[in-house]
C-alpha cells in the first residue's frame, strides 16, 4: 500500500481550523437563540384560538421536517433571489438553520407546554395575574426544565448539520477542511481531524449546555 | 441551446428519485444488518464491548454525516477499495444508520422488564436463543415508531451524498439547475419530491406511536 499518514501540514493549518471552529459556534449561537425565542411563539401559536394560524403554525412544521436541510439552504439560498431577495451567505445560512432548528423546537416547546398541569396557571390567574404574565412567568420556566435534554439534543444535531453550509461558501470548519484538503492534498487527514474536532464541539456544547441548564433553571435538568 | 419545459425538468427530477429511494433502501437494509452486531456489542456482558459499542454510538451520532461521507470517500481508497460516489455513499450512510438503529433498538431491550430475560434463562435457552426469541422480538416492536422516524431522516439524509459526487436528486437537481437557471422552481420541486416521500412514512410513525399501549 506504501500510504503513510501525514500530518506535518497541521502546523501551519491550526490557524485556519480555529477560524473555521469559530464560525461554526457563531453559527449555532446565533441558531439557538434566534430558534428557540421563534419556537415559544411558534408554539404558542399552534395552541392559539385563531384557527388559521395554529394550521400555518403545523405546515410550516411538517414541510421543515420532511424536507432535507440541505435542500432547504439551497432553495433560500440559490431560489430566493430569483423572486428578489438577495442574501448574504451567512445571512442565508443563518437564516436557514433557525428556520429548521424552529420547526423540530417547536415541536419540543408545544411537548413541555402541554406538560405543565393546567392547574399552574387556573392557580396563576386567581392570583389576579395577567394571561401574558401566566405564560411568561409561570408556565414557560417550567416547560423549558422539562424539554431542557431534548433541547440540547437538537442544538448539538443542528451544530452537526452545520457542517453543510459549507456547500454555500460560508468558512466554518467543514469549509476549511474543504479548502485545505484542496491544498494540501492531505484529504482523509484533514477530514479526520476536523471530525474529532466536530465531536469535541459537540461534547463540549453539550457540556456547556448541561451546565448552564442547572445553573438558569435549576437543579433536575440533566 | 436545449429549451427545459417545466415537465423536462420535473421529468428527469423524478427519474433520479430512483437513486434516491435505493440509496435509502441499501443505507437501511445494511444499516440493519450492521446495526444488530453494534447491538449485540452494546448490551454484551463483556464490558469491552460494551464499551467499544458505545464508543461507535457516540462516534456517528457526535460528528457530522458530511464529514462521515468525506471519510469514507477518502478513507477507503487507502485501504485498498476502489470507490466511487455510489459506494462510498452506500457505505457511509449504512455506517451511520447502524449506530442510530443500535441506539433505538438498545433503547428497546432496555425497556424490556428483566423478568423477560428470567424467564428465558428459566425454560432453559442459552443467551442467544434467549434473544432471538424472546427480547429481540418485543425490543423491535416496541422501537418500531422511532425506527420510521429515522427512517425519515435517513432519506432526507442520501441528500448530503450529492457533495460526493453520487448523482441522487439533489445533485441531478444542480445540473438542471445549471441549464435552466430556475432555481426556485427546480429546488421547491425537489422538496415537494422529498415531501411526498417523507410525510406519508412521519405520518405513519406517528399512527404507531397512537397505537402504541402505554407503559
Amino acid at each position: 500500500m506504501g500510504y503513510s499518514l501525514d500530518f506535518r501540514w497541521l502546523h501551519d493549518a491550526a490557524g485556519a481550523i480555529a477560524h473555521g471552529a469559530a464560525m461554526t459556534l457563531l453559527l449555532i449561537a446565533c441558531t439557538t437563540v434566534l430558534g428557540i425565542l421563534i419556537s415559544i411563539l411558534l408554539a404558542a401559536a399552534r395552541r392559539s384560538r385563531y384557527d388559521l394560524l395554529s394550521k400555518a403554525v403545523a405546515i410550516y412544521v411538517e414541510v421543515i421536517r420532511n424536507t432535507p436541510f440541505l435542500v432547504q439552504l439551497f432553495f433560500i439560498f440559490f431560489g430566493l433571489p430569483s423572486i428578489g431577495i438577495r442574501l448574504d451567505p451567512i445571512v442565508a445560512a443563518i437564516l436557514a438553520m433557525t428556520l429548521n432548528m424552529a420547526a423540530y423546537t417547536t415541536e419540543i416547546v408545544g411537548a413541555g407546554l402541554d406538560a405543565v398541569p393546567r392547574g399552574q396557571s387556573e392557580a396563576a390567574l386567581a392570583l389576579g395575574l395577567r394571561q401574558r404574565q401566566v405564560f411568561i412567568k409561570i408556565i414557560l420556566p417550567q416547560a423549558l426544565k422539562v424539554i431542557f435534554p431534548a433541547l440540547t439534543s437538537q442544538v448539538v444535531i443542528m451544530m452537526l448539520e452545520s457542517a453543510v453550509v459549507s456547500q454555500i461558501a460560508v468558512r466554518e470548519l467543514a469549509h476549511e477542511a474543504d479548502l485545505l484538503q484542496a491544498r494540501t492534498f492531505r484529504s482523509f487527514e484533514t477530514y479526520l481531524v476536523v471530525t474529532m474536532i466536530y465531536l469535541g464541539l459537540s461534547m463540549a456544547i453539550r457540556r456547556f449546555l448541561v451546565a448552564g441548564g442547572r445553573r438558569v433553571l435549576g437543579a433536575g435538568v440533566s | 441551446m436545449i429549451e427545459f419545459t417545466f415537465w423536462d425538468i420535473l421529468r428527469n427530477l423524478l427519474f433520479a428519485t430512483r437513486w434516491t429511494i435505493l440509496l435509502s433502501i441499501v443505507a437501511f437494509a445494511g444499516g440493519a444488518a450492521v446495526g444488530l452486531l453494534i447491538l449485540f456489542a452494546r448490551i454484551s456482558k463483556r464490558p469491552w464491548l460494551r464499551r467499544f459499542g458505545a464508543g461507535y454510538i457516540a462516534l456517528f451520532q457526535g460528528t457530522p454525516l458530511l464529514m462521515q461521507l468525506f471519510l469514507m470517500f477518502f478513507g477507503l481508497p487507502m485501504l485498498g477499495f476502489r470507490i466511487e460516489p455510489w459506494t462510498a455513499a452506500a457505505f457511509g450512510l449504512t455506517f451511520y444508520a447502524s449506530a442510530y438503529l443500535a441506539e433505538i433498538w438498545r433503547g428497546g431491550v432496555e425497556a424490556l422488564p428483566r423478568g423477560q430475560w428470567d424467564a428465558g434463562a428459566s425454560l432453559g435457552l442459552h443467551y442467544l436463543q434467549e434473544l432471538r426469541l424472546v427480547i429481540l422480538p418485543q425490543a423491535f416492536a416496541i422501537t418500531r415508531p422511532p425506527v420510521v422516524g429515522f427512517l425519515v431522516q435517513l432519506i432526507k439524509s442520501t441528500a448530503l451524498t450529492s457533495i460526493i459526487g453520487f448523482e441522487e436528486l439533489l445533485r441531478t437537481a444542480n445540473a438542471i439547475n445549471n441549464a435552466t437557471f430556475e432555481p426556485f422552481t427546480v429546488y421547491g420541486l425537489v422538496a415537494v419530491i422529498f415531501f411526498v416521500l417523507c410525510y406519508p412514512l412521519t405520518q405513519y410513525a406517528r399512527l404507531l406511536e397512537r397505537r402504541a399501549p402505554a407503559h
